[in-house]
């Protein structure tokens, strides 16, 4: 590997990490335009047109707000805990393919940092790594609240894993990769895998809902109950990345989705358009895109529709619906495969 | 046995059916729900920019009224603040000075008169009372302000702006 690709990559690193962090603050500003037209309210207007530079006004609050550390919290996992949260959240990126090739100057460029042959497996690796920041940084916090929603985070997403995992075992039945270029490119044109396994996509949104700590599944921070829950005891910046981690992790979420259910960067009749490869590939990742704020939307949508499940509720769905649902698609998913091929 | 208020009502709880047990067609109802307010027209009113229409008898900030050529019509009498159940209404009698016919009605007149907005109930006890139509709650919202004192206005903000000669 010559220094221009790993100059090349380092660009694609950094530019995927600003569009994640750019992502996740105006999603917190979508989520409040959202809530408001949901609720035939406003929003907020205020802050330049629109609102639009809300984001910048919160995070500028963010930064000057005094930053506490409870004198009986262990200080030191007390500030592991947010970094492991938006780490985690961060990596996660790394293995999803935005778009095809780019020619620049002769230089193929495939737009994903990097393409592991287990990259479903990472993503599963990476989810599994977040809850061990909010876990840390409930326990840390010394306050019972905090305690209690760092329990219910974990058990919530070690519960909707195993879930999760199942439904993915019959997608990879019928593509025979993990990686999630080869996945995407699989899907190309019209050939979803939404189409093949519409109950493994029902299964995985609803365990991605839990794994993201949104609502309905968002009994983690429920403010009702346990006063913002892990994140009771957190101010300032630290706060900011417990929040920010959320959003990060609902865009990375929606991108998986997108790759594994809805093609990723393929577009309906993308090659008989007679385009330029690097016209396709512009027009791939426009369309990862939509998809990718589709499901954002879609994320924010069911927040401000239903309410949150009852923890017993919660484990019912999880052990009792999901995970017999999930081997019921595995077996089926197995069977339809035996008879047509 | 009779309930006591005759009123009590006897739920019957039917388990879920299939289709309510499996949440989605619920689900999918209430997200249907919620689109359709997304594309709702809101009727918040922009407040500093627009403003509700208000009532013909609204009763807003006080002002202190000239008569027709131009001289403060108040004489000081204090029935305004005599009738304030707020306390609100303090003010200073002075005795007009010869020369200043043009620009006080009665003999004597407020020097100092002052309302405090933060203690006003904007009942209109005082435009009531007053026996020279000088007050009157004809004004706007009060505006907000940070400090307590600004709040206190004196005749520079009450007193009507005067005739164009």
């Amino acid at each position: 590997m010559g220094t221009t690709d790993i100059l090349i990559k380092f660009g694609l690193i950094v530019i995927i990490f600003l569009v994640s962090l750019l992502i996740a603050m105006y999603s917190t500003y979508a989520e409040r335009k959202i809530a408001a037209f949901l609720q035939d309210r406003v929003g907020p207007n205020r802050a330049g047109p629109f609102g639009i530079l809300q984001p910048l006004a919160d995070g500028a609050k963010m930064f000057m707000k005094e930053e506490i550390i409870p004198s009986t919290s262990n200080g030191f996992l007390f500030i592991v805990g947010p970094s492991l949260a938006i780490m985690t959240a961060c990596i996660g990126s790394a293995v999803i393919p935005w778009g095809e090739t780019l020619v620049i100057g002769g230089h193929r460029i495939p737009l994903q940092v990097t393409d592991i042959n287990v990259g479903v497996l990472y993503i599963f690796g990476v989810v599994s790594l977040g809850v061990y920041g909010i876990m840390i940084g409930g326990w840390a916090s010394n306050n019972k609240y905090s305690l209690l929603g760092a329990i219910r985070a974990a058990s919530q997403n070690i519960s909707y894993e195993i879930a999760m995992g199942l439904s993915i075992i019959a997608l990879l039945m019928t593509t025979g990769t993990l990686s999630l270029k080869e996945i995407a490119a699989q899907q190309h044109g019209w050939h979803w895998n939404v189409v093949y396994q519409p109950l493994g996509f029902l299964i995985f949104i609803v365990c991605a809902f839990a794994e993201t700590n949104r609502a309905p599944f968002d009994l983690p921070e429920c403010e009702t109950e346990l006063i913002g829950g892990y994140h009771t005891e957190y101010s300032s910046m630290k706060l900011g990345f417990y929040l920010f981690a959320e959003y990060i992790n609902m865009f990375i979420s929606s991108a998986v989705m997108a790759t594994l259910y809805f093609g990723g960067y393929n577009f309906p009749f993308m090659h008989s358009l007679g385009l330029g490869e690097n016209w396709v590939t512009i027009l791939g990742v426009i369309a990862l895109f939509i998809k990718i704020f589709f499901f954002i939307f879609f994320f924010m949508w069911v927040r401000w529709t239903l309410p949150r499940f009852r923890y017993d509720q919660l484990m019912d769905l999880g052990w009792k619906t999901l995970i017999p649902l999930a081997i019921a698609n595995i077996v089926i998913t197995g069977i339809v495969m035996t008879f047509i091929k | 046995m009779e309930s006591l208020t005759g009123k009590r009502k006897i739920i019957e709880s039917k388990p879920l059916n299939f289709w309510e047990r499996i949440y989605l067609p619920a689900i999918l109802r209430g997200l249907s729900i919620t689109l359709k307010h997304f594309f709702r027209k809101d009727v918040t009113i922009r407040y500093p920019e627009q403003k509700r229409e208000f009532s013909e008898n609204f009763r807003g900030m006080h002002s202190l009224k000239r008569d027709e050529h131009g001289r403060e019509r108040c004489t000081a009498c204090g029935l305004c603040a005599l009738s304030c159940p707020a306390e609100a209404i303090t003010m200073i009698s002075a005795e007009r000075q010869p020369g200043e016919e043009n620009l006080y009605r009665e003999e004597k007149y407020a020097a100092v008169y002052e309302i405090n907005m933060l203690r006003c109930i904007f009942c209109g006890l005082c435009e009531e009372a007053c026996p020279k139509e000088a007050i009157y709650l004809d004004g706007d919202i009060v505006p907000s302000d940070y400090l307590r004192k600004d709040f206190i206005y004196g005749k520079d903000k009450l007193v009507e702006a005067p005739l164009n000669q």
